[in-house]
């Protein structure tokens, strides 16, 4: 009897999980499922859209930043952002799913990016929480998915790691050093990072229970490591580094398991998580205007690198007419 | 959504290689789009060399790039794996002689 067509999918998809647990790695021209194919799509289209999304919030503060020092490190962070956006808009792209497509799904706000941004800048000391906070968050996670079964999203990973460092300890510097200012700058020190504590314990996503992709994504070691798994590692690396600032943690429940080795914290509020996803954050309909405006102010851009090539062919085409 | 006049889709895109520093390889880092292979390169430095760390720079259309396919590996491959006389090791040596 002639194999049908779904006997042959079955068949690829054992030898693709046998690949994987083999701990190989998958390349675009690679035959891959479906499901794994889109949600590679999914999250690294989201994981692009944060990028560029993440420059707003911080973008705020350039022209505003106290010193020259601060705002040629603020001005280079940015920048990088968006050049972590392009890293992972092309890597997607090896997925068969075009730049355009991603970006008209995130400014129609179908496609959605970190929540975090969703959080508003209120004073300089959100640049430093920013930095130390949210790009060590992120740094533990984009760690671990440098090792994801995806080359192509294991090889930007890699590279952005590389880069944010960078970003981390600019926040530290600037939140230590107003920890250690006026006690006015220690106070706005401290309330940034009361703010900014709770949302970033929530970017490492729902609970394991309580996620819904992350089974599958662990099975196909698109994600090696799990929700809390990361979530916790990045507690026990930043209490120690709130510590030496000499600020505190807006966590009461925050102690240490001497049995365990690690810092057990409270529970985090999954309602407002889930409430700012679903977009009713401070800043979801702000973040998507700017988005926009932005995309639509810069067309005058693209439309004059078309022009510009336009003439340039015209011109060799005529050379060679002559 | 309005529709964009200038779409990237309609960009070609460019891989980017990169030489570290001067006597290494250049190898891939990523791809961008551009409309012309000067903005292509000027886009790869923007993107793929904001550190310092590159001595140069190629690009090159994606679709200039001619691949082989994961389907044919094997047969590709497979006439250099039984090849040993191209190694050291297939050629034998007298104990005791030495710089070869």
């Amino acid at each position: 009897m002639e194999p049908t067509p779904s006997d042959k999918t079955a068949e690829s998809e054992i030898a693709f999980q046998a690949r994987i647990d083999a701990g190989e790695t998958i390349e675009p021209r690679d035959w891959m499922p479906e499901r794994y194919r889109k949600q590679l799509v999914r999250m690294m289209s989201q994981h692009a859209h944060s990028e560029v999304v993440g420059m707003l919030p911080e973008g705020n503060w350039i022209t505003r930043a106290p010193s020259l020092r601060r705002k040629i490190g603020l001005l280079a962070k940015v920048q990088d952002e968006a050049g972590h956006g392009l890293y992972l808009y092309g890597a997607a792209e090896t997925l068969g799913v075009s730049r355009d497509e991603m970006i008209d799904q995130l400014l129609a706000g179908v496609s959605k990016y970190s929540s975090i941004f969703n959080y508003p800048t209120l004073t300089w000391a959100d640049v430093g929480a920013i930095g130390w906070l949210v790009d060590g968050a992120a740094i533990v996670n984009q760690t671990m998915l440098a090792k994801t079964s995806y080359g192509p999203y294991a090889r930007a990973m890699l590279r952005i790691c590389a880069e944010e460092n960078f970003h981390k300890r600019q926040g530290f510097e600037i939140l230590a050093t107003l920890a250690q200012g006026t006690p006015e700058q220690r106070a706005m020190a401290q309330d940034a990072v009361n703010r900014w504590w709770w949302p970033t314990l929530m970017m490492f996503g729902p609970p394991d229970e309580a996620s819904p992709h992350s089974a599958e994504l662990m099975g196909w070691k698109v994600k090696p490591k799990s929700n809390d798994e990361l979530r916790q590692r990045f507690v026990d690396l930043a209490v120690p580094q709130a510590k030496a600032m000499g600020l505190t943690l807006p966590d009461p429940e925050l102690r240490w398991d001497e049995e365990k080795r690690q810092w057990r914290f409270g529970t985090i509020d999954w309602q407002e998580f889930w409430r700012v996803v679903r977009g009713d954050g401070q800043m979801n309909r702000e973040r998507l205007r700017e988005r926009r405006r932005a995309h639509d102010e810069g067309r005058w851009v693209r439309e004059a690198a078309e022009a510009h090539e336009a003439k340039r062919r015209a011109r060799a085409a005529a050379k060679i007419g002559r | 959504m309005s529709e964009s006049a200038a779409r990237d889709a309609d960009w070609p895109l460019w891989e980017v290689f990169v030489q570290e520093e001067g006597g290494a390889a250049h190898v891939h880092a990523g791809s961008i789009h551009a409309p012309d292979r000067e903005m292509a390169l000027q886009n790869a430095r923007d993107v793929y060399a904001r550190r310092g760390r590159a001595a140069s720079l190629w690009v090159v259309e994606s679709s200039a790039i001619t691949a082989t396919t994961p389907a044919d590996r094997a047969p590709f491959f497979e006439p250099a794996f039984d090849k040993i006389y191209r190694h050291p090791q297939f050629y034998k040596v007298p104990r005791g002689v030495r710089g070869l």
